[in-house]
Order: C-alpha cells, then sequence, then structure tokens
C-alpha cells in the first residue's frame, strides 16, 4: 500500500512535468491550428540556458530556492525570445500557407535545433547544476514526501494557476480565447491576432521553461536530444485530454505521468517508452477528439 | 445636406480566379440606414468583408475622412466601424458577457462601456437575464440580438449588419428590424445588408441592388418599394 501511494505521488510529480509542456502545445494548437514540433526544442533550448547561466554567475553548486528561482526566470526569459523568434521568422510568414507547409516547417524548426544543439552545445550529455537537495521533507508512515517531488508539484501548481488566471481573468487572456475561437470576428472587434499569438508562444514557451529546469533538478543530465522523448509524451498529453483544451492537456499529463509509473513498478520498465505511442493509438481509435476535445457547437 | 461617411469608389475583390466584386462605388452618408440587397451570392457579404479588411481589394474605401486601404482590420474598429457578420461569429465558448466585452476590447472608458452595457440590456432585455450562460447555447435569436450588442458595445460611429435577420423567427425579425431604425434615430448610421428585401427597404433611406458583382440600380428606398423589377425580381410579387 506504501508503494503504491509512492508510485501516486511520483506519477503526479512526471505529470505535472508533462502538463508544463504538454500546455505549451495545446495553446499553440488551439490558436493556430498547427503542431508546433520546435516545442520540445525550445524545452531544451531552456534546460542549456539554465545551465550556462549558472555556470556563468558559479551557482551551479549552490542549492537552494534562490538559485531555483533565479534558474527559472532565466530559463523562461530565453524560452519566450527562442519562441517569440521561431514563431516570427518560421511560422508567421507561412500563415496563409497551407497547413502541411506549416507544419513541415515545425518539423523543419525543430531539427534546425537539435542539430545545432549537437553543434553549439555539443552531443554529450552536461551535468545540470544543482538546484537544490533531494531529502525526505515529510514522512507519513513509510511514504516519503521529497523535496524534489514537492517542488515539482508547487511549481508546476503555481505555474497552472497562474495560466488559468491568464486565460480565464484577464483581457489579453479573453482575446487569446477569441482569437483562437474565430479570428477574423477577433479582429473585427480590434484585436491583433498577430501580437495574440506571439503572446500564446511567450506564455507556452516559459511553461516548457519552467519544465525543463524541474526535469533538469529531477534528471540533472542534459543533452540536445533532451526533448524528444518528454516533448513527445507532452504532446500524447495534449492529443490524450482533447488538443486545443488547456485543462484537457492537464488531466492527460497526469495520466500520462501516473501511468507510465505504475506500468514501470507494476510491469517493466521496458515499456516506459511503448506505453505513451500505445496511449496515442488507442485515443487515435477510440477518441480522436481526446478526453476533453469536443466538436465545437455554432449555430448557424 | 448631410456629408458622406463612407465612400466606395471601384471596389474590386477576388477570390482566387473568381472576381466576386467588379468595381463596385457607393456611399452611406451620416444618419443613413442604406441597405444592400441582392440575391445569394450577388457579393453582399464580399463588400462588408471588404469595408471591414477582411479581404484583399481593389479600389478605394474611405470612412470619416480617411482612407482605409491601408488600416488593418483590427485598427478599423477605433476609426468608428463595426461589424456584426454574416452566421453571427459569437464566440460560443465565452459567455453572454464575455462575448460584450470583447466587444469593447479596443475601448478603454471603462464608465462609458458599463453605460453602453446598460443601453444593449435595455435593447435587448434577454440578454441581461442570460449574462452568464455560453453564446454557444443561446438560441439563433438570442446569438443574432448579442452580435448586434456586441457590435454596439464597439462604439461604433456605423454599424454594418450582415442579415440580421437570417433564420429568425417573424416576431423576432420585426422586432430586430425596430431595434435597427431605433438606432437609427438615435444617430447610428448603418448599412444593412439582407435577404429580407422587405423589411429593409421599410426601414432604410436609400438601398444599392447587387447583381453577380455589380451595383444594378440605386434609388430612395421608397422608390426601390415601388419599382416593378424590384417587386419582382427582390420582394416576390
Ligand atoms: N472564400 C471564398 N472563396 C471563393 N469564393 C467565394 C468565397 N467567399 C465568397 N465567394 C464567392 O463570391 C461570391 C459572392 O459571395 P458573397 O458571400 O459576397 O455573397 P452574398 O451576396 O453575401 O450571398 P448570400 O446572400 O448568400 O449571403 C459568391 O459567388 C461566392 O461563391
Ligand atoms: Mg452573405
Amino acid at each position: 500500500m506504501q508503494d503504491f501511494i509512492q508510485h501516486i505521488i511520483n506519477g503526479v510529480s512526471l505529470g505535472s512535468i508533462y502538463a508544463l509542456i504538454a500546455l505549451g502545445y495545446t495553446m499553440v494548437y488551439g490558436i493556430l491550428k498547427m503542431i508546433n514540433f520546435a516545442h520540445s526544442d525550445v524545452y531544451m533550448v531552456g534546460a542549456f540556458a539554465a545551465y550556462y547561466f549558472a555556470r556563468f554567475l558559479g551557482i551551479e553548486n549552490n542549492p537552494g530556492i534562490a538559485t531555483l528561482i533565479t534558474l527559472l526566470v532565466v530559463a523562461m526569459v530565453c524560452c519566450s525570445l527562442l519562441g517569440l523568434a521561431i514563431e516570427r521568422l518560421a511560422y508567421r510568414p507561412l500563415r496563409k500557407a497551407p497547413k502541411l507547409n506549416i507544419l513541415i516547417t515545425a518539423i523543419g524548426v525543430s531539427l534546425f535545433l537539435e542539430y545545432s544543439g549537437q553543434v553549439v552545445f555539443g552531443a554529450d550529455p552536461k551535468v545540470f547544476p544543482e538546484v537544490m537537495k533531494d531529502f525526505v521533507l515529510f514522512k507519513i508512515g513509510d511514504v516519503e514526501l521529497k523535496s524534489f517531488d514537492i517542488t515539482v508539484l508547487l511549481v508546476s501548481v503555481i505555474a497552472m494557476l497562474a495560466l488559468e488566471f491568464l486565460i480565464f481573468k484577464t483581457k489579453i487572456g479573453r482575446a487569446m480565447r477569441a482569437v483562437s475561437s474565430n479570428a477574423s470576428v477577433a479582429s473585427l472587434l480590434g484585436v491583433n491576432p498577430d501580437r495574440i499569438i506571439a503572446f500564446t508562444f511567450i506564455v507556452g514557451s516559459s511553461l516548457a521553461g519552467v519544465g525543463s529546469v524541474l526535469v533538469g533538478m529531477k534528471y540533472p543530465k542534459i543533452d540536445p536530444l533532451m526533448g524528444m522523448m518528454i516533448g513527445l509524451k507532452a504532446f500524447v498529453a495534449a492529443v490524450l485530454g482533447g488538443i486545443g483544451n488547456v485543462g484537457g492537456a492537464v488531466l492527460g499529463a497526469l495520466i500520462m505521468g501516473l501511468s507510465e509509473e505504475m506500468v514501470v513498478a507494476y510491469l517493466s520498465s521496458t515499456y516506459r517508452d511503448a506505453f505513451a505511442f500505445g496511449i496515442l493509438i488507442i485515443i487515435l481509435i477510440f477518441r480522436p477528439a481526446g478526453l476533453l476535445g469536443k466538436y465545437s457547437v455554432e449555430k448557424v | 445636406m448631410s456629408s458622406s461617411l463612407l465612400t466606395i469608389e471601384n471596389l474590386e475583390v477576388f477570390y482566387g480566379s473568381i472576381q466576386a466584386l467588379k468595381g463596385i462605388s457607393f456611399s452611406v452618408n451620416t444618419g443613413e440606414i442604406v441597405s444592400l440587397i441582392g440575391a445569394n451570392g450577388a457579393g453582399k457579404t464580399t463588400t462588408l468583408r471588404a469595408i471591414s479588411g477582411l479581404v484583399p481589394n481593389k479600389g478605394n474605401i474611405s470612412f470619416a475622412g480617411q482612407n482605409l486601404n491601408v488600416v488593418p482590420t483590427f485598427k478599423r474598429v477605433s476609426l468608428g466601424l463595426a461589424q456584426s457578420p454574416e452566421g453571427r461569429g459569437v464566440f460560443p465558448q465565452m459567455s453572454i458577457y464575455e462575448n460584450l466585452e470583447m466587444g469593447a476590447y479596443s475601448r478603454t472608458d471603462k464608465a462609458q462601456i458599463k453605460t453602453d452595457m446598460e443601453m444593449c440590456f435595455e435593447l435587448f432585455p434577454r440578454l441581461k437575464e442570460r449574462l452568464s450562460q455560453m453564446a454557444g447555447t443561446l438560441s439563433g435569436g438570442e446569438q443574432q440580438m448579442l452580435a448586434i450588442s456586441r457590435a454596439l458595445m464597439c462604439k461604433p460611429k456605423m454599424l454594418l449588419l450582415d442579415e440580421p435577420s437570417l433564420g429568425l423567427a417573424p416576431l423576432v425579425v420585426a422586432q430586430i428590424f425596430e431595434i435597427i431604425k431605433k438606432l437609427n434615430k438615435e444617430g447610428m448610421t448603418i448599412l444593412l445588408v439582407e435577404q429580407n428585401a422587405r423589411m429593409a427597404l421599410k426601414i432604410s433611406h436609400r438601398a444599392y441592388v447587387l447583381e453577380t458583382g455589380r451595383i444594378v440600380m440605386q434609388d430612395s428606398a421608397e422608390s426601390l418599394l415601388n419599382n416593378d423589377e424590384v417587386r419582382k425580381s427582390y420582394l416576390g410579387i
């Protein structure tokens, strides 16, 4: 029983990391109806930005809240700028082009970042700065709540609540929802869709930046291809929840994190990654719109 | 008498190789209701889309003395041009209240926004009763009321209405037309696109008849109502 609860905690912690990345896929999809394949590489660049910045400041062996916050901010800013640049340089010129062209461009940007990453950062894994010491924070019975898991949970919950507030309670969030629902009507009302799209990339990318630092803390080996597998799983999570649906992305990610943890714990770690693909295939067959995805009802 | 608020000269619109508007010219004066009538596919919606800048076009559009050709869609609303588009275009996943707030997106006069929202509720009390209902679950007539109100929330000098009567019960149609008339009496200039030519002509000052991308007739609404050709083709008499 304690084992099971421990696995739940680990699974939720893993799931919240997937959620931070899945949100970027789903938000961009919601507004542009495209899969931003480069998103996972923006995440990777966030990890490297934090790595180099920590070395620059000499805080790579200086675990603590201050280091955590500094690196979170650095990764968020760098990811935002990169996401913004990708949108501006690669996607915006293709706004009126067929969807397939944009999709292929997204794959191109992703490969470009992965391979330039190998040239610039080197292909060998690097050791991520020590953001925090991993110690047992609480013990309930035999269940251990470790500082890493609590940090991951706290930071992702704060990020997601902030996102929820942004999308549902602010004027710019309302404009984001309006553009994603009907961009030309939104522009009739005075919304500049390009600005809102750029802003969406900033928000999605900075969440990926948060994710990159949390992953770096928990699994401190980073390399230029580190985004591939986690990006894929986050993408599956977004599809599972219903791509374009913000709440769905979080739900899908939690399911992915929990089931991955359970598969590893009770079946075999060999199936860890195969499981994600299995889920993808099953949703595509039985519920292509995802768990919370719905075909919008519009009266004519 | 009154000055021209909107002037269109030689407007042409192409969709790929199809020419939807073949060089039309017309104007709307301050304080008028002007109707564009014509059969399906005549180019009425295209005309409104061009005025709002949603389709690329040739020719000249000027509004309140300013040439609109280089003004992007999202800036036209703050010049005083609001459109309630064909098919209403309400945001289905947003509440009535949020849809109305979207109408006021480019405004900063908070107190006045509140007053204007109250004015919409006076025009359409139904909206006030359902403030938090999702727009996608409203009936067609209620959505139309919302779309018009949302355009009013832009605080425009001129309202472009695309088929406000489409798909509505006769009683609701009459109600909507009453409100259009009332808005105009209070000073709103209106360009109205309608299938329901009779109702449109009854409340309009002037009208233009569009046929496959060309203006084929223009006159005071009263004369058009009595014009034999119009009666035969558009009024079904
Ligand atoms: N996006 C488009 N692509 C290609 N052709 C289009 C497009 N939109 C409109 N058209 C064509 O342009 C012409 C004018 O269309 P428009 O929608 O302006 O007509 P309308 O007068 O509003 O008709 P209705 O009364 O049916 O609404 C039609 O022949 C239509 O098929
Ligand atoms: Mg039309």
